[in-house]
Order: C-alpha cells, then structure tokens, then sequence
C-alpha cells in the first residue's frame, strides 16, 4: 500500500516538515475513520491523497446514495482562495462565464481554457462573501492561477490541504444534518452556501454535489474533521448513511451528466497533442460561455470557433440492451465511424445502457441513432454486438427532490 | 480628426515604419516620450559642447532596402567614416589588425590566415541565409497560408542551395557555441578574442554559451562593413524623420504614452501623459514589447497565456556604455595613430570573454570586463570642440540585475573601466574631462527599454522569427486588433537595421486592406 512507512503506520501529511514532497500519498484528515469502516482497504489515489475506490460494494455503496445517504470525501480535491480588491475581474478574465452572477454566498459550476479555447479544467466557484472566493476542481491549477494573478490585485493561495471536506448525498442526507443540529438547513436552496456553529469553529456547507440529486457538501478545518464524521453517522444512522468510493460516485456522475476531467475531456495543460483538447462548445457547454464579457482566456480562439463551427459534440446516449459500452466506437448507422464513448455504465435507476460520447459534428442531434461497437465477455468467450443507441437531450435521472426547497424529512 | 495610424516611438524603426506607411498614403502620427528622436539610436550631448551616439555607435547592419527605398543618402545621411578595420588590443601593445579577410601583426600565422578566409566565406554564407529573412515576413509554422508555405519553402531551399558540405556544416553548428567553432579553426588568441565578440556584444551570453554561433550569424547577416555616420549614428534617424514628415508624418516628441486605450476587442488609440486622448484606428508600437503589453495595454486587457509568453521574453541587458570627453587624442600602447579611428577591441583571448562572462551568472558585472571602442571625433568635428575628443565604449559585462542594485556600485565600476583603458592607454585617465556610465538600468530609464536589452528582447533561436517576441505576436501583429509592433523586439531583432520598421509598414498595410475590404 502506497502512502504507508516500514512500520506500517500511515503518515499524517506534515507541512512543517521540509521533506513532505517525500511522502507520495497522505492520508486524508478523515483516514481512521475511513479504514474503521473500509472492509475492502481498496485505496486509489486522488492527486497526493489516498482516495477509497470502494469500501464494502460499489453497487450497496452506490444505492445509498440514491436511496438513503452516502458520504464521500472531498478533502483531496482542489481548493484555491482568491482574494483581495481584483478577485472578481481575475476570475472573470480565468473563466468563460459571467462571474458577477455568482452573488455572496453561492456557487456557481465553470469552466476554464487555453488561450486556444481549449477546457482546462472545470470546477465550482463559491462565492463565500463579498470578493472572496473558492474556486475548486478534480486537478491540480496553481501555476495557472497564478499566471492568471498577473497585473491584478488579487491573492490566490491553496487551501487544499487546509480545509477537510464531505460529500453528503442522497434522498435523507437534509434530514441527518437537520438531526445534527444544523437549524434551517432545510430552507438552502440548490448553490446556497450557509455556515453553522461546529465545535468551537464553524461549519461550511453548501448544497451542492456530483449526484444530480438531493445533497450538501461539508468543509471544516481538519482538526474537527473526525469529529464530523463521527456526529454525521451518529445523525445518519437510522437514516441509511454509508460511506462511499470512488466507483459508486463514477456511476452518480453519469447518470446525472456531469463530465469529469481524464475521462470526458483531457485537460489541456496535460495533453501533448494539441488536437486531443476540446472546447467549451464541445463538452456541450456553451450556456457557459458569456461574449458579452471582455476580455478572458480563450474569448478570441472561442469567437473563431463560434464562426467556424466546432469539430465535436458530447451526446448522452441511450443503447440497446444492459451490457455497459465502455471505451466503445461509435458509428452512424450506416457503419460510418464518427467517434467515441468516453463514460459508460449499466445505470440502475435509469434501467439502462447509458453513455456519454463525443462525435464529430454535424452528428449528435438529439433525437439521431446511431451504432455502438461493444465487446463483452462471457466466462472468457468474447463477443461483439452492435447495438443502437440514440441520442438523449435529457438527463438520464434527475428526481424532483434534487431541486425540492424544503426537501422532504425522514 | 481620427488618425489612421498612431506609432508609439520615434526610434529608428518607429521612424522608418512611418516613413514607409505615410509614404503608402496612410495618416500617420509619431508620439516619442524623449525630447529627440532616436530611441537607442541617437545623437546627444553628454557633456557641453560634446556629443555621443548614447545607444548605437557604430552602422553595420542597416537594411539596404531602407536605404534606397527612403533614399536616405538624398535625405541628410552621409558617412565620415566606411568599412572600419577591427584592432584587437594587446596589453603588450603587438595588436592585431583584422580588415578584409585578413589579419595583420602580433605575429599571426600562414595558417591562421587562411583558416580566416575560410572562416569568412563559410560564416557569410551561413549569415546570408538568416539575412535574406530579414525582408520577409515570419511564416507561421502550421499553415496553410501560401506566402507562409512560400518563406518556409525559399528558407528550406536557400539550406539546401548550400551544397552537400555545407549544408552539413550548417546544421552541425547552427545551434552550438562560437567558442568551440573559434577554437576548431583558429590559434590565435588575439584573432579568437576579438571574433567571439561578434556573438556576445548585446547579450546575455558568454562565448560558451548555447545559441552564440546565432547571434553571429545573425550580426553578420546585415553586415555590410562598419561605418560611422556623420553626426553619430543619431543621423540615420534623422534621415528617416525628414522622410516620414516629407511624407506627410506627424512627429512629436516629449510626448509620453501612458495607456493603449481599447474598447471590446480593437485598440482605439492612446493616452499620453497630461491626460490627452488621441484616436487611432491602428495603433503601432515600436516600444519593447514588454512596455507595450505589460505597461501601456495592461496584462489584464490580454489572456493569461500570452502574458505568461511576454513575461518569460528574456530581456536581461548586460551591455554598458562608457561616454568620456577627452582633453586630447589618447594614446594606445603600440598603437598607430592611423589606426585610432577604426574599431578598437578589448578582448585579448577567448577564455578572458568567457572569464568575464562569469561573473553575470551569479548577479556580478565583470571584473575584467571586455569593450568595443570608437572615437568618433577623430574623423568628425561636429562632436567635440576643436582638439578635443569623444571616446564611446561598449563595456560587458555589466548585468541589469546586478545584485545589491547599480546606485552603489556604478562610480566603483566606472573607476574600474577606467583603469582598464589605463592598462591599454596610459595617461588616458588624466585626459578625462567629462564622464559618463550608462548601466542597463540608465539604458532602461533614457531608452525606455525593459532590461535596457540591445535587441527589445534576447536574440535566440527560440525568440526568432514566428517565435519572436512570442507566439500570437510575430508577423508584427499582436493578439489585440488594430494593435501592431515595429520595434526590435520584433523580427528580425535590434541592431539598427530598420528591417522590422519596413516589415512591419508591409504586414499593416496588408492587415488594413484586409479590415477595409470585409
Ligand atoms: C548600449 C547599446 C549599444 C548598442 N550598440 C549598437 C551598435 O553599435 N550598432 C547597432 O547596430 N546596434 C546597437 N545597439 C542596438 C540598437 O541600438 C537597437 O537595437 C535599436 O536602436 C533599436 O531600435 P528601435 O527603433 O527598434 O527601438 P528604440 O530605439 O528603443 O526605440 C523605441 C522608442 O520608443 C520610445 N518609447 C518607449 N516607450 C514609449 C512611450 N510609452 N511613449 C512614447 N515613446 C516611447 C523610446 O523612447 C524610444 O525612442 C545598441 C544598443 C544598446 C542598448
């Protein structure tokens, strides 16, 4: 196991040490509280942290979510502070959406490119109070960000290591903060952010997540990190809550539609050829893309793609038949090869093949069919089928409760 | 009344882009933040009744295509002095005198002799490839743009034009040091002192240094012997400015640009420093193209990539120029006096250049620096008063950044150069009438020059052509519209050449048709 010394014992991530690049995988603030509870000791990674892939079973784990609560830690996901009197104007130049419409104490979902256009990265910014924000995002960003400083006023610093975070998800997650004495929890609205007395310190939550349900996510210091996990299953136990890995949340993510950097786009600043990036336009999320702002990174490139037409389109697919199309290409039905799935799963709410897939435009009309090339096995035997997919416009589930104010008890 | 085109700095390639573009019909208006006109090459007085060439000091590399298309001989330029020799000084007073091909004195041998020949046949060669780029716009690389296609085709095919041998020869040292190439071919150290000079003078570079053998090449390129001309080299400005206003140019000097205004995406003019606002619909800066991004456009008008490829321009100036005004002729051991007016070096061997280069690595000016010096007066009496002289002197090593800052440094360093002219010329300290230091830090301050850099900007491989300044700024154009570049920082780099002024005139003059058409 990776992250673990010759004793055996897993080392908390020490910064006042001056030799912490050493250690390749810390344990994130949460970590005896997760090993108590990981019956499989399945230990991924996620940027420096050690990341659970799964902790009993993925589908359990992944039916928590859906039906009662599950838990996922954020702690190794990006973190950035920006600060002082230019915040506002930084950002807005960083990313491709009008940010002045993110007000005090809400958080709004953007993207970020290349001066070629090219996305970056995307991520959440929360507007904590008035000019301060957090911007957060699966990859690492602060050489960009700081690139990005340049002839403002304005600080950004990492907060990643210093602010431990949960995901809470799923139909009861309202009611087991309410049980843990967050009063008027119930009346956040999806984006909201609010703070809650905690310990002597305070309690960050926002009512956000990567579900596309009903859910709320978690930030405090990460000395009071064990001692939320501990009053969260406390409050969650008669409620369904569990904890849940990286697998479970790679199913939520697409049946809600959500793109996730490596695997529905490579992140520019990690990809060598060139024309392996996508923009915006291309991941299907222009209503992200605001000309009417000036200057930001990639207005000019996005402006002549906008003119020149865009070479993708991420479609939702809907297939035939329950084997998952992983990895798959995708043809017109007339065995034309036009692209590639990106995501795929078998989506149990759903009842359903579901897919994300980039294709090459004109293709990927709602509504269009097309062909996935899928090989599965049986006991080693392969096989091949060609099965027929449309494509979807709609979210592949999205229940009421998702938007529900205030949510439903339990 | 709007202006067609608002040029920002009244250099010698502000001038010339003016000349060139009034000339084509366009309404042009020059805003220099001197007094005079010049940038770095200039005319001034340093002390009274003294005059200098305070930047540039010696003309061997203006573009003859400027020349006769301005017809600046018709326009005020003449020349007190052509095809200057090079005198690479001694201490024991044996110089070595290099002029045409050929080396004479300090006993150099048959061999030497004839290894410079060929040293100058093939480095000239080389060169002309580099110099037939000067007068043409920089391709972009991944195109499908036929003039682009065209330049990169001519540039493949002027290598291949070389023949087998040299192509190869060519290629082995196009990237290498101009130490090992000096010390393939040559014994003398006088010869390979003076030499490495060609590849150093103006960069951040010693002769060991990657990419030396470029900047060779690239002073070679528009060599067409050293001259000086009459009044200074402030004379070629001169001559450009008198044919920009006969054109129809507007000239004004003392009038510093504070802020390139823009509005969405266009540049709309300029705002000088008493507040005046001026309209334009093309603005051209011939400014390094640090000041015209970072300090006149704002890094926050422009994305973030692009700022990053401007702030990573290396731009260290590690050139100092040494003015004194002298009682009379100074006298150089050993050497005659027919020999005073040429180009005198001080660079005795080539382990001395490297030996004074090390000391910038580390945020130090030279202790033994070298110097490239000219008397200008000898053959000109309109810079100093009768019998008495001017002595110019480029001196390096003398870094931008030096560590602990110039203010308290400068008179020691000074004193410093000074003894080492004392070395080669005794007395000459007692002759000293008047002295002046230009750091790279005076350079910044007088030039408006970012790093007080020669060339806007180092001249390297990976800052040439399409790459120079920077990607999404080369052919002259910038990522703003209606915003262009002229200046050195600009392809085909600083030496006062007016090549980057005349290109760029072409790559507006084209851009503008372009905008007027759709
Ligand atoms: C010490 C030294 C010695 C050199 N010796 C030689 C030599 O011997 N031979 C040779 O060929 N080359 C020499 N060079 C190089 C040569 O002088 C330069 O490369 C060349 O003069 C650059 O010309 P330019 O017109 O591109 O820019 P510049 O001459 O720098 O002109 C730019 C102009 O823009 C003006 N400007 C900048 N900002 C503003 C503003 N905000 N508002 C208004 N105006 C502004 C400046 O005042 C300046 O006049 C030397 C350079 C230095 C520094």
């Amino acid at each position: 196991m990776s992250g673990a010394d010759n004793s055996g014992m897993i080392k908390a991530i020490d910064f006042s040490s001056k030799d912490h690049y050493r250690t390749k995988a810390f344990p994130s603030p949460f970590f005896t509280r997760q090993q108590a509870v990981n019956e499989l000791q399945e230990w991924g990674r996620w940027a420096d942290y050690l990341s659970p892939r799964a902790y009993y079973c993925s589908s359990m784990e992944y039916f928590a979510a859906r039906n009662a609560s599950a838990v996922f830690d954020l702690t190794p996901m990006s973190k950035y502070r920006i600060s002082g009197p230019d915040a506002l104007p930084c950002l807005n130049r960083l990313v491709t959406r009008q940010v002045e419409k993110i007000k005090p104490g809400r958080v709004g979902y953007c993207v970020w490119c290349t001066d070629a256009g090219q996305v970056i990265d995307d991520g959440t910014i929360f507007h904590l109070s008035e000019g301060e924000y957090r911007l957060c995002s699966q990859e690492r960003h602060l050489d960009w960000l700081l690139t990005n400083t340049v002839g403002f006023d304005v600080t950004v610093s990492d907060e990643t290591h210093m602010v431990a975070a949960l995901a809470l998800q799923g139909p009861t997650s309202c009611a087991t903060l309410k049980a843990m004495g967050l009063e008027g929890v119930e009346n956040m609205k999806p984006f909201d952010i609010e703070y809650f007395p905690f310990e002597e310190s305070q309690l960050m939550v926002s009512r956000t997540g990567f579900t596309g349900d009903l859910g709320y996510e978690l930030w405090v210091e990460p000395r009071y990190a064990e001692a939320l996990w501990d009053r969260l299953f406390e409050a969650g136990k008669l409620r369904g809550i569990q904890a849940m890995g990286d697998e479970a949340l790679a199913m939520l993510r697409v049946e809600a539609g959500f793109i996730q950097a490596g695997h529905d786009f490579m992140p520019a600043h990690a990809t060598v050829r060139t024309t392996h990036t996508r923009s915006p336009f291309e991941l299907g999320l222009s209503w992200l893309v605001d000309f009417d702002k000036p200057v930001f990174n990639g207005r000019k490139a996005l402006l002549e793609e906008q003119a020149r037409g865009h070479r993708y389109n991420l479609v939702k697919l809907d297939i035939d038949g329950n084997k998952p199309a992983n990895d798959s290409f995708v043809y017109t039905t007339g065995k034309k090869l036009i692209g590639t799935v990106t995501s795929a799963i078998w989506s149990p709410s759903a009842k359903a093949s579901i897919a994300l897939a980039s294709v090459k435009t004109p293709h990927g009309q709602s509504g269009e069919e097309f062909l996935v090339e899928i090989y599965y096995q049986k006991e080693l035997k392969w096989s091949r089928v060609m099965a027929r997919a449309r494509v979807v416009s709609d979210v592949f589930f999205t229940p009421p409760r998702r938007r529900q104010t205030p949510p439903a008890d339990f | 009344m709007t202006n067609d085109i608002i040029i920002i700095g009244g250099g010698h390639n502000g001038l010339a882009c003016a000349a060139y573009l009034a000339k084509a019909g366009k309404r042009v208006t020059v805003l220099e933040a001197a007094e005079q006109l010049g940038g770095a090459a200039i005319t001034r007085e340093f002390a009274p009744g003294y005059q200098v060439s305070a930047g540039a000091h010696l003309l061997y590399m203006l573009d003859k295509n400027v020349r006769k298309e301005l017809a600046l001989e018709s326009n005020g330029l003449a020349f007190s002095q052509s095809n200057m020799k090079t005198v690479a000084l001694a201490e024991d007073g044996d110089h070595l005198v290099i002029a045409n091909n050929s080396a004479q004195g300090a006993g150099i041998t048959d061999a030497d002799q004839v290894a410079l020949q060929e040293y100058q046949r093939f480095m000239t060669r080389f060169a002309s490839i580099i110099g037939r780029l000067h007068n043409r716009i920089p391709p972009r690389i991944a195109t499908k743009n036929s003039s682009d296609l065209l330049t990169l085709a001519k540039t493949a095919l002027d290598i291949r034009m070389l023949g087998r041998d040299d192509m190869r020869e060519f290629l082995r040292i196009a990237g290498i040091n101009i130490y090992d190439i000096l010390q393939e071919n040559f014994d003398h150290p006088l010869l390979k002192g003076a030499l490495s000079m060609d590849g150093i003078l103006g960069t951040n570079l010693g002769p060991r240094s990657n990419n030396s053998v470029f900047t060779t090449l690239h002073r070679l390129s528009g060599l067409q012997g050293i001259n000086m001309p009459r009044g200074g080299l402030g004379a070629v400005s001169e001559a450009l400015a008198t044919v920009a206003r006969k054109h129809g140019a507007t000239i004004r000097t003392s009038a510093v640009v504070t802020r390139i205004c823009m509005q969405g995406d266009r540049v709309t003019g300029v705002e000088l420093q008493d507040g005046e606002e001026i309209s334009a619909s093309a603005v051209v800066s011939s400014a390094d193209p640090r000041t015209t991004f970072m300090g006149l456009l704002g890094a926050r008008n422009l994305e973030a990539g692009f700022v990053r490829r401007i702030n990573n321009i290396r731009m260290r100036g590690t050139a100092a120029k040494l003015h004194l005004a002298l009682d009379g002729l100074p006298a150089f051991k050993g050497l005659e006096a027919g020999l005073l007016g040429e180009r005198i070096l001080i660079a005795p061997d080539i382990e001395y250049v490297e030996r004074a280069f090390n000391q910038v690595k580390y945020g130090q000016h030279s202790v033994h620096p070298v110097a490239e010096i000219t008397l200008p007066s000898l053959h000109d009496d309109s810079l100093a008063p009768n019998g008495k002289h001017v002595l110019s002197a480029i001196i390096q090593y003398a870094p931008y950044d030096l560590k602990n800052g110039w203010a308290s440094q400068k008179a020691a360093f000074t004193e410093q150069v000074i003894d080492l002219l004392e070395q080669y010329a005794p007395g000459i300290r007692q002759q000293i009438i008047h002295q002046e230091m230009l750091t790279p830090v005076d350079i910044e301050r007088e030039f408006r020059i970012s790093g007080g850099h020669w060339h806007h900007g180092e001249l390297a491989i990976d800052q040439f052509l399409m790459l120079r300044p920077a990607p999404h700024s080369a052919q002259y154009l910038s990522p703003v519209d209606g915003l262009y570049l002229c200046g050195a920082g600009s392809h085909p780099g600083g030496g006062v050449m007016g090549s980057a002024g005349r290109n760029a005139a072409s790559a507006i003059l084209k851009a503008t048709q372009k905008d007027e058409r759709s």
